[in-house]
């Protein structure tokens, strides 16, 4: 392994060498961020190659109005809310789902699956599934609503939050100011979407896109093969997590997707409207909507609280530059979805780097 | 003379590799065990609540019973009260013990100095992770246990067997990170431990990644954190591992000095560094 790993830090070493300037490589999953803070792996980068976090965090890019619409369904005494643990603790306008509880209305679930065996259970109320997660969590939200279309279970919903990835990268390059030289492209979402669908931003942007797995060395030599591209002056879509990603991808989950939801133009926290970049349910599924059901309009609402998530996001500063940071901002004081989610950056920061406790 | 007392509270009441009446036992035996001595007696006290079937009460005692039996304590005295429904949730248990500190034991955070090693008898998180799996109804192929045991046989050999043992601690709840994390602030001096040389069973790893918890936070219940000087470091650990408790026992790290402030460090598989903070809030359990 100690081999692998010298010969993918002189391909870092060479590549900042020849491009005579800091190099950016933004990880865009979150399960990225924290093996790279929990493997330690930032100190044994050359000083010239910076790490950005993307938005790559489920919980971090949802929205604040989303959190309002949930908070809004939680309150109603027809409704049992079904949500992934760690969006419980993310802030609303109005407080947090976790401040609600212990409002019997509020279940953790660990899959769409759970969700689903909720309402099976409680007939008399409506089970509305916080369904958030990029392509990886999609498909499972799709086999639900489609177990209960077949099934007939009408009290259960889906409130999608459902993101791609894609258009989020292509919106992070479409600004001015962003510092993206390459993207370590994530492990479970390409094993999906297939390491094939970046090449759009290869061909449109240019920018090197290396898929790898999330074991240290993987990480290590995917940034070593984006290194290696960026000095030879190429960008090319490749995949070094050969076990799990092919080009295509899961054509069956794409398959399953692509039935039952159609991408929309959806808000992302930080990044604002991008086009084309979330899964709305299609028209025939609209039973299964829980904001056609409930009648939700998104509108979004401006976060005054003073966090700086959406900066972090884009990559454009660290966490520590914002003033809440381990201040008023802490896992256990979230301001800012960053902090709440295990997967988000700020949290990371907080839990495994040096900075600000030295 | 030490004297201790804890109260047991565990959902659900009956794991794999134990349940809340060994755990009773085991845990204020091992608090004796830690703190240098020989634990003689225990109280009993549960609080029971009404409806608890009788069945599972008498499954508890005879457990409770059992790790007396093995630890080689009496219990000595005890009392029972019932409670309304509602009032407890099922039954909540506490012990008290006692026990002579052994000749010679000196334990203290005061006897930590730079160079020390750092000793665990074996896997961690093997506890806290069987529990979350049960309570979270998620099934692994391979079965996962508690490590729930007394730890007094072990402790006492190596404080009769040696003089290098500065200090010990149980990591149970908040793992080996809370642990590690007050003995850097209890003594001022930092920890650095080595991730390669933690003994971890893998498909307790596994569980803990899939559900995004941190190994490291996890809780024990048979398990103790040694601090031993160095010179004395090859015998605790030969005298662990020749004991059913310890055989994967190992060296996982040393008392450094950082000249800086005090911080627990782990050298990552590859070579990297990060901090180990105090565990914090409650783990949730992630998305993907």
């Amino acid at each position: 392994m100690l081999e692998q790993i010298y010969k993918a830090q002189c391909l870092m070493d060479s590549a900042c060498e020849k491009l005579g300037r800091q190099i950016n490589i933004m990880e865009v999953c979150g399960t990225h961020t924290v093996s790279i803070f929990r493997n330690g792996i930032r100190p044994t980068l050359p000083k010239r190659l910076k790490l950005l976090s993307g938005p790559g965090c489920p919980v971090c890019v949802t929205d604040q109005s989303y959190i309002d619409s949930v908070l809004q369904l939680a309150d109603r005494d027809d409704c049992l809310i079904a949500t992934y643990g760690d969006m419980i603790r993310v802030p609303g306008t109005g407080g947090s789902l976790e401040s609600k509880q212990p409002s019997a209305n509020i279940k953790i679930v660990l899959s769409s699956e759970d969700a689903l065996e909720l309402a099976r259970a409680n007939p008399d109320k409506t089970v509305v599934f916080v369904a958030v997660g990029f392509e990886t969590t999609a498909p499972a939200t799709a086999v639900a609503v489609k177990e209960a279309a077949t099934e007939g279970i009408d009290n259960f919903c889906v409130l999608s939050g459902h993101k791609v990835v894609v258009p989020a990268m292509r919106a992070l390059l479409s600004e001015k100011n962003h510092n993206i030289d390459a993207f370590l492209c994530p492990g479970h979402v390409s094993a999906i979407i297939g390491f094939g669908a970046f090449g759009e931003i290869v061909d449109d942007f240019g920018r090197p896109c290396v898929v790898a797995g999330f074991e240290p060395l993987q990480i290590i030599e995917g940034l070593g093969e984006s290194c290696r591209q960026l000095a030879e002056g190429k960008a090319e879509a490749k995949s070094i997590y050969t076990a799990v990603v092919t080009k295509q991808g899961n054509t069956t989950a794409q398959k399953i997707i692509s039935e039952r939801f159609e991408v929309a133009d959806g808000y992302w926290r930080g990044l604002g409207l991008i086009e084309k970049s979330t899964l709305k349910l299609k028209d025939k599924y609209s039973r299964f909507d829980a904001v056609r059901r409930f009648d939700i309009s998104e509108i979004p609402t401006e976060d005054r609280s003073g966090c700086r998530c959406g900066e972090v996001l884009c990559g454009l500063i660290e966490p520590f530059e914002c003033e809440l940071f381990e201040k008023t901002c802490t896992p256990e004081t979230a301001v800012g979805p960053c902090m709440v989610s295990s997967e988000g950056t700020c949290a990371a920061w907080f839990k495994y780097g040096r900075e600000g406790r030295r | 003379m030490c004297f201790t007392t804890d109260s047991y509270v565990v959902k659900p009441l009956f794991f794999n590799g134990g349940d809340i009446g060994k755990l009773a036992v085991c845990g204020t035996i091992n608090d004796l065990a830690v703190a240098g001595s020989e634990p003689a007696a225990l109280s009993l006290s549960l609080i029971i609540e009404e409806g608890f079937e009788f069945e599972l009460l008498e499954k508890i005692l005879a457990s409770i019973s059992e790790a007396a039996r093995v630890n080689g304590v009496g219990i000595v005295t005890g009392d029972i009260k019932t409670v309304e429904a509602g009032a407890a949730d099922k039954i909540f248990i506490n012990t008290a013990g006692i026990g002579a500190q052994l000749d010679g034991a000196d334990l203290g955070f005061k006897r930590i100095a730079v160079g020390d090693k750092i000793i665990i008898n074996g896997t961690i998180g093997d506890h806290g992770m069987t529990i979350i799996s049960q309570r979270e109804g998620i099934k692994f192929q391979s079965q996962m246990a508690s490590d729930c045991a007394g730890l007094a046989g072990l402790t006492c050999q190596l404080l009769r067997n040696t003089e290098g043992v500065k200090f010990m601690r149980d990591p149970t709840r908040g793992g080996l990170a809370a642990t590690l994390n007050e003995i850097s602030r209890g003594s001022g001096l930092s920890v650095e431990i080595r991730e390669a040389d933690i003994p971890i069973n893998p498909t307790v790893q596994a569980a803990a990644d899939m559900l995004g918890f941190d190994i490291l936070n996890i809780a024990n219940e048979g398990k103790f954190v040694a601090i031993v000087s160095r010179e004395s470091a090859d015998d605790c650990l030969n005298i662990c591992r020749k004991h059913p408790l310890g055989k994967e026992a190992n060296i996982i790290g040393e008392i450094v000095d950082t000249g800086d402030v005090p911080v627990v460090e782990l050298v990552t598989k590859i070579g990297g560094k990060r901090i180990v903070q105090m565990p914090y809030g409650r783990e949730l359990p992630r998305i993907c």
